[in-house]
């Protein structure tokens, strides 16, 4: 086969995939101009479900909008919990040696591998054996544990590509070692902690099984386990269909800007 | 040196909210509801029919889907990860991009789809659904371990005198088994434990293992449902065991 | 060397030892630098060099021993409290700061007024040719300009010692030489103590005021270059510093030692009659003649290097033994040659041990357990649990590649050659020292098996 000839069936494969990928995107990002319940069905254009959604009129948007403020607290709590938590794990594994650095290696996987909803039924057991109240609290502690092994996974190689004497240098330099850390050390270590933070939020914005499990019954809800009970009442509130939109062309945006940043900047270097 | 014991607080905090509850998970496993000890619990799970008829299917259903997903993945992998093929690197964020955008909506939308295109909610749904929200977990892995693989290996096996198909097979694809594995346990352990993406793309026609488990903590049935989930724990240690390649493919998991 | 008076020494380091977990680093280290000297600390790597300078530094904890700065006990201050400053091997430079914020680090940390910080951090930068540099991020600059700023950022502190651990490793060969030209000059308008550590033998003979030779924990010899280079005290320092031809031989008597089959009159005095020894002829020093009546000894040019300034030869003596000789005329491989020796060229040092002495106890009357393994003997009629000594010349130690068919096994730790064979020093895995006398060639590091035959031990009782 020619090498243009490749190059063209390559990149038709992709776009294929991509259009697989997008079309329940697009989807969505098409009926929420419409007021119809159920998508598919078209009924005459309209930005109605915008306006609701910005001025909080609509049947359930207010419920919608308490769910989306929820799920954000949520996220950022507890990705700045397992941030901080991740990294002090993440120093303090680096420097130690044989079976104990073995050892909490391990068990900082398990959640990884560990599916959602074992994490979510076990922490619920725990929860109510230690008649712990389940809501905010117990939906943060649950968040915080298969949020902090991103963090120290990305933090550890930051530590491991670092010469290893410039933290000794801030303290022959004359910083005691609380300094040395916060001068030295931290910059270092930043750009890791940074890509684990984002992760530890999206993964704690996208969880649906453990919080299911975690939340009580006090009717806590995030954006997963609301659109989880109104796909169980039949009928999903509309306004999460201009929500998902508005959500997905910022995300775009964002990585769009990022991108040409990027691309400039290795242009200018 | 004393720097390792900045790992304690988090050790706690593992032990306390990690290690405890999956005990908890087996005491309660082997727990009949007056305290006593049963194997019931674990037994049932071989000999009720609708809990051994769940499993399997499960099974055959995550298979299927983390085949679908390598057969699918593995060539989007491999054209972005080949510089000639393509040179932005945009395009392999674009395949990451839909993950941003909650789960649950993605899947209503496939349903209604489905559903608008009047196809019937069933296998067929559950597979395209899944596939779709499985599919940048097989690609990225793969993608990695790709783009940082020394192109010479595959120029030296030319060099040799392989067919570039067969320096993909003898070479390209052996050395990018890491990714594979740790793109098929990120693809098959989540769709054997999925409830809420069954129940929705199949309007719960198709019953899998999570939402088993659900339904067991839903009825109260703690002991049934612990039992149901140390096996699925069993399980998922097993498939750890696999050699995978994962510390490699977690470091600096940028998105 | 007589002690000098108390004031002028810096720093004093008594009965210093450093063990991590099992395995001892540092042993009984004794030294006194003075102030305003270079010293080096030099030896091979995990000679413990970089052990003892991290424990002047403050990031070790001596196991035993004391060491003070002016009089003044350092163990237990932390290195942010201790009046010096280190050059790191990799410079350590703070990657997320430019080179001002660099050199200033230390100056800040002192609440140094600012305008102070400045024209002292310009005039160090001056010094080390870098004044154009501040605003530049350490990233973009080359190795031997983030060595100049790594040596500012320390000195700008004005420190009483300047610590340099390997500064210059990383360099290419032109920018080495380069710098420790300039690191010669800095010492000497500074007037500051600088202890510098390195393997590398030319970079201690060129910068050092004195050098510390350092091996397997322990100093082998202290003195000045020429001292070091002229009267190595032992086979280990005569190898590792300089070339040199190391052969055995045998002390006659005073003033009389024999090797290479002849016998050479030398200056040594006091080894006793017939003693053995080991002696070092620096192959400059090996005068070569076409000439050979009037010679001391013979022999035929086997290869011919040139090395820029001198050529480098093998000869080979009628007796079997390779001489090396350095010379600025040029011998044709295949020449006879005649070759004599000055007197005071000879170099005649104490022998660690003649044989291997082993410490036993038997297993059954033909077993015998030493160096953390049983061996066959032979019939000894010996009491299990009598304790011995089991006595192997060096040549009776038979090594083999296959590490698991052998009774023992080591790996290589050091070799000389001997003009007519290798003498290699084996670190068995255990940690016991086995020394063997072989015409095999074997490397550094090889991983080797040690079988001794039973009709090669001497068993005595102990």
């Amino acid at each position: 086969m020619t090498y243009t000839g490749k190059k063209i069936i390559s990149q038709a494969y992709l776009w294929f995939v991509l259009a697989l990928l997008y079309a329940p995107i697009i989807f969505i990002g098409i009926f929420s101009f419409t007021e119809a319940k159920s998508m598919g069905n078209w009924t005459g254009f309209t930005t109605q479900l915008y306006t609701n959604l910005f001025t909080g009129s609509g049947r359930s948007t207010s419920a919608l909008i308490q769910a989306i403020q929820t799920t954000l607290i949520i996220a950022l709590v507890a990705a700045a919990a397992a941030t901080l938590l991740g990294t002090l794990a993440a120093i303090g594994i680096y420097n130690m040696r044989g079976k104990r650095k073995k050892t909490i290696e391990f068990m900082n996987n398990i959640p990884l591998v560990n599916p959602d909803i074992i994490t979510g039924v076990s922490l619920f057991l725990l929860f109510t054996l230690l008649h712990f109240t389940q809501g905010y609290l117990s939906v943060i502690i649950a968040h915080i544990t298969f949020c902090t092994p991103y963090v120290v996974l990305n933090v550890i190689p930051r530590l491991t590509q670092m010469n290893p004497n410039i933290y000794e240098a801030a303290l022959d330099l004359g910083a005691k070692p609380g300094l040395a850390l916060r001068k030295v050390l931290l910059p270092e270590l930043y750009p890791g902690m940074l890509t684990g933070f984002i992760l530890a939020f999206t993964m704690s914005l996208d969880d649906f099984a453990v919080t299911f499990f975690t939340r009580g019954s006090v009717g806590l809800e995030t954006l997963s386990t609301y659109i989880y009970a109104d796909s169980r009442k039949g009928g999903l509130t509309p306004e999460l269909k201009p929500l998902m939109t508005i959500i997905f062309l910022l995300i775009l945006v964002v990585l769009i800007i990022v991108n040409i940043r990027t691309i400039k900047n290795n242009k200018t270097k | 040196m004393k720097r390792s014991k900045w790992a304690l607080p988090y050790f706690i905090f593992l032990v306390l909210f990690v290690l405890l509850p999956l005990i908890i998970i087996a005491v309660y496993a082997f727990r009949a509801t007056d305290g006593t000890f049963t194997m019931s619990n674990i037994s049932a799970f071989f000999t009720k029919p609708t809990i051994v008829k769940t499993f399997w299917r499960s099974m055959e259903i995550a298979v299927e889907n983390t085949l679908i997903c390598l057969l699918i993945g593995y060539p989007v992998a491999f054209i972005l990860a080949d510089k000639n093929l393509n040179k932005s690197a945009f395009t392999a964020i674009l395949f990451i991009l839909p993950m941003w955008i909650n789960a649950l909506m993605r899947t209503i939308a496939t349903a209604e789809i489905f559903h608008a295109a009047g196809l019937p909610l069933g296998r067929g749904s559950l597979l395209f659904g899944m596939a779709y929200d499985y599919l940048p977990f097989m690609i990225y892995p793969i993608y990695t371990v790709l783009n940082k693989m020394d192109k010479s290996y595959s120029e030296a096996a030319r060099d040799l005198g392989a067919s570039s198909f067969k320096a993909f097979t003898k070479v390209t694809l052996p050395l990018s088994l890491p990714g594979i594995m740790s793109g098929i346990m990120m693809v098959f352990m989540p769709t054997v434990s999925t409830f809420a993406v069954a129940e929705i793309l199949t309007r719960n026609k198709i019953q899998l293992f999570g939402s088993l488990i659900n339904e067991q903590f839903n009825n109260m049935m703690w002991g049934q449902g612990a039992a149901l989930s140390l096996i699925m724990l069993v399980i998922v240690g097993l498939t750890t065991l696999l050699p995978t390649g994962e510390a490699e493919e977690t470091e600096g998991g940028t998105i | 060397m007589a002690r000098p008076n108390p004031d002028e020494i810096i720093i004093n380091i008594e009965h210093l030892s450093k063990s991590f977990g099992e395995k001892k680093v540092l042993d009984d280290i004794n030294l006194y630098i003075k102030r305003g000297e270079f010293i080096t600390f030099l030896g091979p790597s995990g000679c413990g060099k970089t052990t003892m300078l991290r424990m002047i530094a403050g990031f070790l904890e001596p196991t035993e021993g004391v060491i003070t700065l002016d009089g003044k006990n350092m163990v237990g201050v932390p290195p942010y409290q201790r009046p010096l400053n280190t050059v790191f091997q990799k410079y350590a430079l703070f990657p997320h700061l430019n080179v001002f914020d660099n050199v200033a680090f230390g100056l800040k940390l002192q609440k140094v007024p600012k305008d102070e910080i400045r024209k002292r951090v310009s005039k160090v930068l001056k010094l080390v040719s870098m004044a154009d540099y501040e605003k530049r991020d350490v990233s973009s600059l080359s190795g031997g300009q983030q060595q100049r700023i790594a040596i500012a950022r320390a000195i700008v502190n004005r420190p009483k010692v300047l610590l340099l651990d390997e500064p210059l490793a990383a360099l290419d060969l032109k920018m080495r030489k380069d710098m420790q030209i300039e690191l010669k000059e800095m010492h000497e308008k500074l007037g500051i103590t600088f202890i510098y550590v390195t393997h590398d033998q030319e970079a201690a003979l060129t910068l050092s005021d004195t050098i510390a030779v350092m091996n397997e924990g322990k100093i082998q010899q202290i003195g000045t270059p020429t001292d070091i280079y002229n009267e190595p005290v032992n086979a280990f320092v005569a190898d590792f510093i300089g070339e040199s031809n190391i052969l055995n031989g045998t002390m006659i008597e005073d003033r009389k030692v024999k090797f290479l089959g002849q016998v050479f009159e030398c200056v040594d005095e006091g080894f006793g009659v017939n003693t053995p020894v080991d002696v070092v002829v620096r192959p400059e020093d090996i005068v070569v003649k076409k000439k050979l009546d009037g010679a001391q000894f013979t022999g035929t040019i086997k290869s011919c290097v040139f090395k820029g300034v001198h050529y480098e030869m093998f000869a080979m003596t009628p007796d079997g033994y390779e001489v090396m000789l350095q010379n600025y005329r040029k011998f044709d491989v295949g020449t006879e040659v005649g070759m004599t020796i000055d007197p005071y060229d000879i170099q005649v040092m104490h022998k660690d041990c003649t044989e291997n002495v082993f410490k036993g106890v038997m297993k059954s009357s033909n077993k015998v357990e030493f160096i953390g393994e049983v061996w066959e003997c032979e019939e000894t009629g010996f009491e299990p649990g009598t304790e011995v000594d089991v006595h192997v010349p060096f040549n009776k130690v038979d090594l083999e590649d296959d590490e698991k068919t052998t009774t023992g096994a080591g790996n290589v730790n050091f070799l000389l050659y001997k003009g007519n064979h290798y003498h290699l020093t084996i670190i068995t895995d255990m940690g016991y020292h086995v020394y063997v006398d072989t015409n095999d060639v074997w490397d550094k590091n090889d991983m080797v098996g040690i079988e001794i035959l039973p009709e090669n031990m001497k068993i005595t009782k102990r």
